[in-house]
């Protein structure tokens, strides 16, 4: 309070910004904007096309000002901001998953507006409004400035030098995925008691998020991760509010990236949201949380690991378990896909507890391959139809593999990355974060996550033969040709999938180079 | 905050005037807060006091002006009312940004700078305002 | 698929000392060896219908010149001095993380190579079978398809020189058998099968790769040379724990004790991918683990012993359950479980065993790969009837079946001069060198185990080909077509001279010399004429048994109720039971148990196809129920208990 009050006296100091380093957000809060100016004055036959431009345009600019951004790393913003190698790999990693989400959620097969979203997110499901709005033609192009925004907020959440500013980047990636949970075309009441759902547990762990920086701030007194790395060194005696600070903080980020016991909201979120978002969600904002964790765990409060690290196996434990041994039971695919994400990120987690530089580069490459396998699996899902709507029970994938090899072969070769067969980037993520846990103390984890695996890949293989070993239940499922963008997408992250498998060793390079923080 | 300004506050005094520079500020806050509090509380106590009290069943109704109310207190609002306050707190919470800003537009180094950035902040809020009104929120039904 | 490149740079860090060295010649070209057969899995798997016609036909052509390749290699490597056989490929850069380098390469050494071309022959030679044998099968693409996908894998497997890129093989067998055993799936039993053999394999995959996890965090590499060299400045207690991890691979790859229960129901598959995967090739990769990792092994007596253990026992127990079985092909299998004990105990012996571990396991390839296709030649004559109940006196209507498989028949018993007899006897005479119980236990079991062989092998010959006819009134037994006998009499020809041709001649223990080391020179407790004149007793004892009870007397069509032991031998020894009582039932109850978490997406019934396929039965109300003030409740409990048990540690 002092401070603020004597900063009312004193001269105020402008804080340079490195506007290089600073571009690819800037980039995409800016093409968020155009997209909400499209939004406002476009008329409605040109919006979409509009919108899947700019954001794709948009997108595609920013990657290329992550590219530059290499010539401007530092701190910026008075701190607020720190551009660095891990930043820069993960925002890179974050533009091109969303590149993909985009392309897939833009996915309109034969319609009119993009066919994951209804047609007026505000008209009650089964309304006449509701009904009105489909004949007029309304789409929800919304869904575009919407996910920008939400990139711009994931673009921020990895590169945060404090606190502060890491909330306010949760916050923005999280609203608009509040909103995008709820708006899918089909089964709508389902989705918005996703959306409602993951908005009320979202602003619960903001709180404990909040409560947390608060404790840090009350040790250290600052929110900046670098004072409070260096206080903990000098700092004694206020023990009793840093290691609950450290606990609570990563409270709010181990729920979005859906750890056990802060995942319940996971499995009904995914299988509510629209399926395209679902991908999205569990690409990019697993990538986001990552680096934010990253970035708190190893610059921030590294140094007092021993008093709260022993929590933080509980927890990568009893996810890599909980998500393991849960998709077993599950019969909805998309429910199925929540948990092995929760299992994956179980993994990612043990990969994390290495606390060395190798940690960073296999968490790193591990949330790129997971990112790649996990879109174009979603997006196979919205593709397999039954009268319309997506045909999530599993017994409606019985026989697929002989009614559509194609696309039944790329979802089963996807299984295979996930359950960590070699020559998938299933294998060598799981390689890179389980070598890295036991080249660093950490062996029981990496065992753990071996059977957690193991366990898991009897899930993943047992769709495989529900696919291509069984009898098709009927013959009104069937697969809607995709268009060019979803084929695009699905393309795309297979064969990322296939080529991190049998030649990982550019990007693992990558990695490890870009693996530095800057304190 | 408090922690930045310690240590010269502590070269210059002694031991009994530290303690009670240190909490100064805090006392000045809460003198505010109790001094609020109790205008308030005599305000309503002097009312209590001196005005007369004699209920009739005409006078205990909401509005004592002949207008009965309908229905309970808990019934749902219109949602527009939400969308007018939602507006209200977007633009009047974020006029407290401008006050920060009143103090260095006169400066030569910063003045034009400060004009420029708190033109796209305004443009920011004006671009969503734009898109409400474009959607027809801002219409009365 | 397998993009490769050839990398001028020899970057690879050799430990040998010299001994390997870069490949140079004709063996540069060993990466065709595996990208040969997987292109032709690709073109058949992806090419769709239109490689229906031509795809079988090339599938078989790849594999033929794969072999070429290997026999090319094969030739300049007998060209060369034995110090100079043992050569390194190295392919393209893998892995590259941090201070860890792998690439990915090849090891061509005599070891690999008597596996390249066991694989390849006796692979092409089944896929020449199978053109006749699946003639008819609507899926016939897809089955070439998968048996070049097994080639190439397996070649992938005993080529590779890191034990991270020999797990992408092992993953990629695995995977190949996995689809094949279930390749007939509107058979459910199929499925089921196919899952229990992948469960088992899951439980072997999890042993290798924390095994590998293992070498890397204790030895910074995982190629085969790093390790080895590695291994004399390691803590005992790591090797045994390596030892023993790798053994679980190896017990699961290979069908042993306790991971042995999958191979029975594996026979599910077509009879020519029981003969190339489980029983020629596959099932043998656990024997050319542990011979390639004998470095370590010798480090650690400890898992050296559980080796030799795993392998006794299982040599006893698939021989005992052979006995009881009338499926054919379960005979077989079980046979084979056997046979691959007895590589096992020989691998775990050390030096004295590792070359007759690899030479019993080349004459295994050929007489049970010619014995397996024997079985399909029959069941081909006798309407796919696998109960040797309703055969017999088969060897008029079938008499090149009956020929070859006799011969097969000799080699297992280790009747000399077959080739079976140059192995055996010298993985007996093995087992009986040694001090204290050792020689008396491990050398007892393995006579015992040739004696019940010539027991249930013998039933299963006079069953099927002697005796009198016990057929069902539909059947007309008939020789089959040319494409099937050839690659019989081929492999015959191998079950017959392979071994008079590598064992008098000392050839395959100077082959191997290079990767294995001399072996040492011991005398068994028992003088080697005795022990040789007992085990031919013994093996004539058990033939004689054989034959007064399956051709002198009568033997009924519908199996009588028998003996306690028969009993449970025909259940596999209740080794299901075994494993549902200590694995699949705690399992499942805490399947249900943390399933009591989310009942939001799941059905009544847990697991199961039929299950999941099934209606939706009713939901029990559980803690994933779907209100989010429950969900609060578990954050805030997962909080509250987070931070209670860090303030209580503290």
């Amino acid at each position: 309070m002092i401070a603020s009050l004597s900063g009312l006296t004193t001269e105020f100091v402008a804080t340079k910004i490195n506007y290089g380093a600073v571009l690819p957000m800037l980039v995409v809060f800016g093409a968020a904007m155009i997209g909400v100016l499209v939004e406002a004055f476009a008329p409605r036959a040109v919006r979409y096309g509009a919108q899947v431009g700019v954001a794709l345009v948009g997108l595609v600019a920013a990657f290329m000002a992550v590219v530059l951004a290499v010539g401007h790393q530092g701190s910026t913003l008075a701190g607020a901001v720190v551009i660095d190698g891990p930043a820069l790999f993960l925002q890179g990693t974050i533009l091109a998953l969303s590149v993909l989400s985009v392309l897939a959620m833009a996915e309109r097969f034969d319609g009119i507006g993009a066919d994951a979203f209804t047609a007026q997110g505000a008209a009650a499901p089964g309304s006449p409004q509701e009904s009105a709005a489909v004949r007029a033609g309304a789409t929800t192009t919304e869904v575009f400035p919407l996910t920008m925004f939400a990139i711009g907020g994931m673009l921020l959440f990895p590169a945060a030098g404090d606190l502060l500013t890491m909330f306010v980047a949760l916050e923005v990636l999280s609203l608009p995925l509040y909103i995008l949970s709820g708006l899918a075309s089909r089964r709508r009441l389902l989705s918005q008691e996703a959306s409602l759902k993951y908005f009320l547990l979202g602003a619960f762990s903001s709180a404990f998020f909040l409560f947390g920086a608060a404790l840090l701030f009350g040790y250290s007194g600052s929110m900046d991760l670098g004072v409070i790395a260096k206080a903990i060194g000098t700092q004694s005696g206020m023990d009793g509010l840093l290691v609950p600070g450290v606990l609570l903080v990563l409270v709010g980020l181990l729920f979005k990236i859906g750890a056990v016991p802060f995942h319940s909201w996971t499995p009904d979120v995914y299988q509510g949201a629209p399926t395209p978002v679902t991908g999205f969600m569990a690409a990019c904002t697993k990538v986001a949380a990552f680096g934010a964790i990253l970035r708190f765990v190893y610059v921030g409060v590294g140094d007092s690991r021993w008093d709260w690290a022993p929590a933080l196996w509980a927890v990568a434990i009893l996810t890599m378990v909980v998500g393991a041994v849960l998709s077993i039971t599950q019969t909805d695919v998309k429910r199925l896909l929540a948990y092995s994400s929760i299992a994956h990120a179980g993994f990612v987690l043990t990969g994390l507890l290495a606390f060395d530089r190798v940690g960073v580069s296999s968490v790193m490459f591990y949330v790129v391959a997971y990112g790649f396998s996990t879109i174009a699996a979603f997006a196979i899902v919205s593709l397999v139809r039954d009268g319309g709507s997506e045909a999530t029970h599993l017994s409606q994938w019985a026989g697929l593999g002989r009614t559509h090899p194609i696309v039944a072969g790329a979802f089963a070769f996807l299984l295979l990355a996930f359950a960590g067969i070699p020559l998938t980037s299933g294998f060598t993520a799981k390689f890179a974060v389980f070598s890295a846990a036991i080249g660093h103390g950490a062996t029981p984890l990496a065992v753990v996550g071996v059977l957690a695996s193991a366990i898991a890949a009897f899930v993943y293989v047992r769709v495989i033969v529900l696919m291509y070993f069984t009898e098709s239940g009927g013959d009104s499922v069937r697969v809607v040709p995709p268009s060019i963008l979803t084929s695009a997408a699905v393309t795309i992250g297979v064969a990322m999938t296939l080529v991190l498998g049998v030649v990982p060793a550019p990007l693992l390079d990558l990695a490890s180079r870009s693996a530095l923080f800057l304190r | 905050m408090s922690a930045c300004a310690e240590p010269d506050l502590r070269e210059e005094t002694d031991l009994g005037l530290v303690r009670l520079t240190r909490v100064s500020p805090y006392l000045t806050v809460g003198g505010v807060v109790l001094t609020g509090v109790f205008l308030f509380v005599a305000g309503m106590g002097a009312r209590r006091l001196l005005a007369p009290y004699a209920p009739t069943a005409m006078k205990l109704t909401t509005y004592e002006c002949g207008v009965d109310p309908v229905g309970d207190g808990w019934a749902q609002t219109n949602v527009r009312y939400f969308l007018y306050a939602f507006l209200y707190v977007v633009f009047a919470v974020d006029a407290v940004y401008l006050f920060p800003w009143a103090t260095v537009i006169r400066s030569a180094d910063l003045g034009m700078a400060s004009l420029a950035e708190m033109g796209i902040f305004i443009g920011v809020l004006l671009v969503g305002l734009a898109h409400a009104a474009r959607r027809g929120l801002l219409r009365w039904v | 698929m397998h993009l490769v490149q050839l990398s001028a740079s020899s970057a690879v860090r050799l430990a040998g000392a010299g001994a390997a060295q870069p490949a140079s010649g004709v063996t540069s070209l060993a990466w065709l060896l595996v990208v040969l057969p997987l292109l032709g899995a690709a073109i058949l798997l992806f090419g769709g219908r239109r490689t229906n016609r031509f795809g079988p036909a090339l599938a078989t052509v790849l594999s033929w010149a794969s072999f070429g390749i290997g026999a090319v290699i094969f030739l300049a490597m007998l060209g060369r001095s034995a110090d100079q056989r043992v050569e390194v490929l190295s392919l393209y850069s893998w892995i590259p993380a941090g201070g860890f380098q792998l690439e990915a390469g090849m090891l061509v050494d005599p070891l690999s190579m008597a596996f390249v071309l066991l694989v390849t022959f006796v692979g092409s030679l089944i896929l020449v079978y199978s053109l006749a044998y699946m003639e008819h099968d609507p899926d016939r693409r897809r089955f070439f398809g998968f048996l070049n996908l097994f080639v190439a894998s397996m070649l992938l497997l005993v080529l590779a020189d890191s034990y991270l890129l020999l797990y992408v093989g092992w993953e990629g067998v695995g995977l190949a058998s996995y689809l094949l055993i279930g390749f007939w799936n509107q058979i459910p039993a199929n499925a089921s099968a196919a899952n229990k053999a992948f469960v088992a394999n899951r439980v072997g995959d999890f042993g290798m790769s924390v095994a590998i996890m293992l070498m890397f965090a204790t030895f910074g590499t995982v190629t085969f040379a790093g390790v080895d060299a590695g291994v004399a400045g390691a803590n005992q207690g790591t090797l045994t724990a390596i030892g023993l991890l790798l053994l679980l691979g190896a017990c699961s790859k290979s069908a042993q004790f306790p991971l042995q229960s999958w191979l029975g129901d594996a026979m599910a598959g077509p009879t020519p991918v029981s003969a190339l995967i489980h029983a020629a090739t596959m099932v043998t990769a656990g024997v050319y683990l542990v011979v390639r990792s004998h470095v370590i092994f010798e480090g650690t007596p400890t898992a050296q012993t559980f080796v030799v253990v795993a392998g006794a026992i299982t040599l006893i127990f698939g021989a005992v359950v052979g006995c009881a079985k009338d499926d054919v092909k379960k005979v077989l299998a079980a046979s084979t479980m056997s046979q691959i004990g007895y590589m096992m105990l020989a691998a775990g012996l050390g030096p004295v065993g590792y070359v007759f571990a690899i030479f019993h396991l080349l004459n295994h390839g050929f007489f049970k790969a010619g014995m397996f296709l024997g079985a399909g030649s029959v069941m081909h004559g006798m309407n796919d009837q696998v109960d040797m109940r309703r055969f017999g006196n088969l060897s008029g209507a079938m008499k090149i079946t009956w020929f070859t498989f006799g011969i097969g028949w000799l080699s297992i018993l280790g009747v000399p001069p077959f080739s079976g007899f140059f192995s055996k006897d010298k993985i007996i005479e093995a087992a009986f060198i040694g001090e204290g119980w050792r020689p008396w236990v491990f050398g007892g079991a393995a006579l015992i185990g040739a004696a019940i062989t010539a027991f249930y092998m013998s039933r299963l010959f006079f069953m099927t080909f002697q005796g009198e006819k016990r057929w069902p009134r539909d059947a007309h037994p008939h020789e089959s077509p040319r494409r099937m006998t050839v690659p019989m009499i081929v492999l015959a020809t191998g079950s017959a001279f392979l071994g008079l041709i590598l064992g008098p001649t000392n050839a395959i223990a100077s082959w191997l010399e290079p990767v294995t080391g001399r072996s040492p020179e011991g005398e068994p407790v028992i003088a080697v004429p005795v022990l040789m004149s007992l085990t031919l007793l013994l093996v004539a004892g058990g033939v004689a048994l054989a034959w007064v009870q399956y051709w002198r007397d009568k033997v009924p069509v519908a199996a009588p109720a028998g003996s306690l032991l028969t009993r449970a031998a025909r259940q596999d020894l209740y080794q299901d039971d075994v494993n549902e009582a200590l694995l699949m039932r705690p399992g499942l109850h805490l399947t249900r148990s943390l399933v009591f978490f989310d009942s939001r997406g799941v059905d009544g019934a847990v697991g199961g196809l039929a299950a999941l396929i099934g209606g939706t039965s009713a939901r029990v109300r559980r803690v994933q129920n779907g209100f989010v003030r429950s969900y609060a409740l578990t954050m805030l409990a997962g909080v509250v208990v987070i931070l209670g048990a860090v303030w209580v540690v503290q």
